[in-house]
């Protein structure tokens, strides 16, 4: 079977869910072989056994993380000339959409990005305007290069190898011009990732100011869910600009999306009208937001949210 | 400081955006054309690195004739100039063609920081300024919430999903912003009738010494072979608060297995 390389996402080893999912849907064109930058390969094996790596090239080098995009690209690239891959897989990420138009630029490929599914022939689905529009796409030139949306497949086990081998780590300098100096991690506590959750709650216009947020992070706390926020709520300065959902934040993707006192604008539909589930509660009966809810209440955040949040609680009790 | 502004015209979000039946590409005559949201962004940090650093900022824009309207906006916020490449045989370019013509433009301006949106509306890869930065050999700052550079170095705050990464490179580079950088201005009056006699170069490809046979739809590396509107989603069930509506949506996460 064809090789397809899948470039892996981890956090200091630990294998992040977005991963699994592209080894899922690698498996049905290929043959999935994880690329892995920096340390932990050894750790993670036997989790990429589980989803079918068959191989795993190794390229053990700080750099990775040190250099923005620019080396892994270099990395996929020599791998991509190595190896003849039917496709290389990449997470639909702001890195990993870098890493692949980084990687299209070197190897002359084409690169679709926000795949949301990929079908017989390597054609990518994707969900454009807002999700108003659904494509088939595909690379006609080179190797085909595909960013994939988080959470849009569920990942399934089915054994492989995962035999590991390294590679070089060989870095020109040309792709080591950016580099990474310093970083902030902002509070967010034991919350999942946004793009990653299963289930992501968000506040908006509705919840009136920042301090309200704490019944959205509540809520959350209380499904193990991600928090967002529409960006009236973060152009008010009521919570931090990197988890807006939308079309100018991030497109999000959850088994459950709440939608808690947000109208939904085009701009907010943008980023999460594919969720699985929507679930809307909003004072409004005549907000947009409404028409894409699988279950909405009409009502005033402040008493059905905390009605909720004890609901759940006296639930997991039980 | 040469700084260059990229400039993207896009269909209205809020006006009814599709594709073309008759080669799947973006049917640019159905939509309102805007200016690029977080181009604005661009346009701001562009303007202000150069009211702080002295030097000119040049808008760059690929489109069809109409995109002078988001041209002359640019110059009405405070741009300098601009260069328009137009040509019939770039229609429905893909990203990668685009970068290469961008490129190409980018050489014969010359620049010592190229400002982008990380993202446009329409298409929303978020790959232009990697790609830019990997055929321009320059370094790569996209995604910036913050941008300082004394004239030779430059940092950024580069937005991740965890909070921000400080970056470091040397200029010429390629800076991608994000909306949380700046609050774009609005054109003033006197700016509006300045910008009328501010000097737009037209280029074609072969002006900038492209071959029009690696332009447009068929020297695209990637096709959308077909596309479809997402059938509505059923219709939900909404009630309203009658002091119960918590332990209702609470029965409904239950039923769906959430809780």
């Amino acid at each position: 079977m064809a090789e397809i390389l899948v470039l892996a996402e981890h956090d200091g080893g630990t294998v992040k869910k977005v991963t699994l999912e592209l080894l899922t849907l690698a498996r049905a064109h290929g043959e999935p072989s994880v690329v892995w930058t920096g340390e932990g390969a050894e750790g993670a094996k036997a989790r990429l056994a589980e989803f079918g790596a068959a191989k795993v090239y190794v390229a053990d080098s700080p750099d990775y993380a040190d250099y923005v995009v620019a080396p892994k690209a270099e990395l996929l690239a020599t791998l991509v000339a190595e190896k003849a891959p039917a496709a290389v897989l990449v997470a639909a990420t702001s890195e990993g959409r870098e890493v692949a138009g980084r990687l299209a630029v070197k190897t002359g490929s084409g690169v679709l990005t926000d795949v949301t599914g990929i079908s017989e022939g390597l054609v990518g689905e994707q969900s454009i305007f807002g999700g108003a529009i659904t494509v088939q796409s595909k690379v006609r030139t080179g190797t085909p290069i595909i960013a994939v949306r988080p959470n849009a497949v569920s990942p399934e086990p089915a054994p492989g190898a995962a035999a590991i081998e390294a590679v070089s780590t060989e870095i020109s300098d040309a792709a080591k011009t950016a580099r990474l100096t310093g970083r902030v991690v902002a509070e967010r506590g034991e919350r999942p990732e946004l793009t990653e959750a299963s289930i992501v709650v968000s506040g908006g216009r509705g919840l009136g100011s920042g301090e309200h947020f704490a019944l959205i992070e509540q809520l959350a706390d209380s499904l193990g869910a991600a928090v967002g926020a529409s960006r009236a709520a973060t152009d008010a300065g009521w919570y931090p600009h990197q988890f807006q959902v939308g079309q100018t934040g991030k497109t999000v993707s959850p088994q459950l999306y709440m939608a808690i006192g947000i109208s939904g604008a085009i701009q907010h539909r943008a980023g999460m009208q594919t969720s699985k589930t929507i679930m809307v509660v909003n004072k409004d009966p005549e907000a947009p937001i409404f028409e894409l809810a699988d279950f909405g209440v009409v009502g005033d955040l402040f008493k059905v949210v905390p009605q909720l949040i004890e609901e759940i609680g006296k639930r997991s009790e039980g | 400081m040469n700084i260059v502004v990229l400039v993207k015209q896009v269909p209205d979000t809020w006006s009814e955006r599709t594709l073309r039946p008759s080669d799947n590409t973006l049917d640019r005559d159905a939509a309102d054309g805007v200016a690029n949201e977080l181009d604005e962004y661009a346009i701001e940090e562009g303007l202000r690195l150069a009211e702080a650093h002295g030097g000119e900022v040049t808008i760059v824009s690929m489109g069809p004739d109409k995109a002078a309207e988001v041209i002359r906006k640019a110059l009405s916020m405070g741009a300098d100039k601009a260069v328009h490449v137009s040509d019939e045989a770039l229609r429905g370019s893909d990203g990668l063609v685009t970068s290469a013509v961008l490129a190409a433009v980018l050489a014969r301006t010359g620049f010592d920081l190229v400002i982008l949106g990380s993202e446009s509306t329409d298409a929303r890869m978020g790959t232009m300024a990697a790609m830019l930065a990997e055929r321009l050999g320059v370094p790569q700052m996209s995604f910036a919430s913050k941008v300082e550079t004394d004239g030779s170095k430059i940092t950024i705050h580069r937005q991740a999903d965890y909070g921000y990464d400080t970056v470091e490179g040397t200029l010429p580079a390629v800076v991608s912003v994000v909306e949380k950088i700046n609050e774009p201005r609005y054109p003033s009056f006197k700016g509006i009738m300045a910008a009328k006699k501010k000097p737009v170069e037209t280029l074609t490809l072969a002006d900038i010494g492209f071959d029009p046979g690696q332009a447009g739809l068929a020297a695209s590396a990637t096709e959308v072979v077909s596309f479809a509107k997402r059938p509505p989603r059923a219709a939900g069930t909404v009630v309203t608060d009658e002091g119960d509506g918590g332990i209702k949506a609470a029965e409904f996460l239950a039923a769906r297995k959430f809780i």
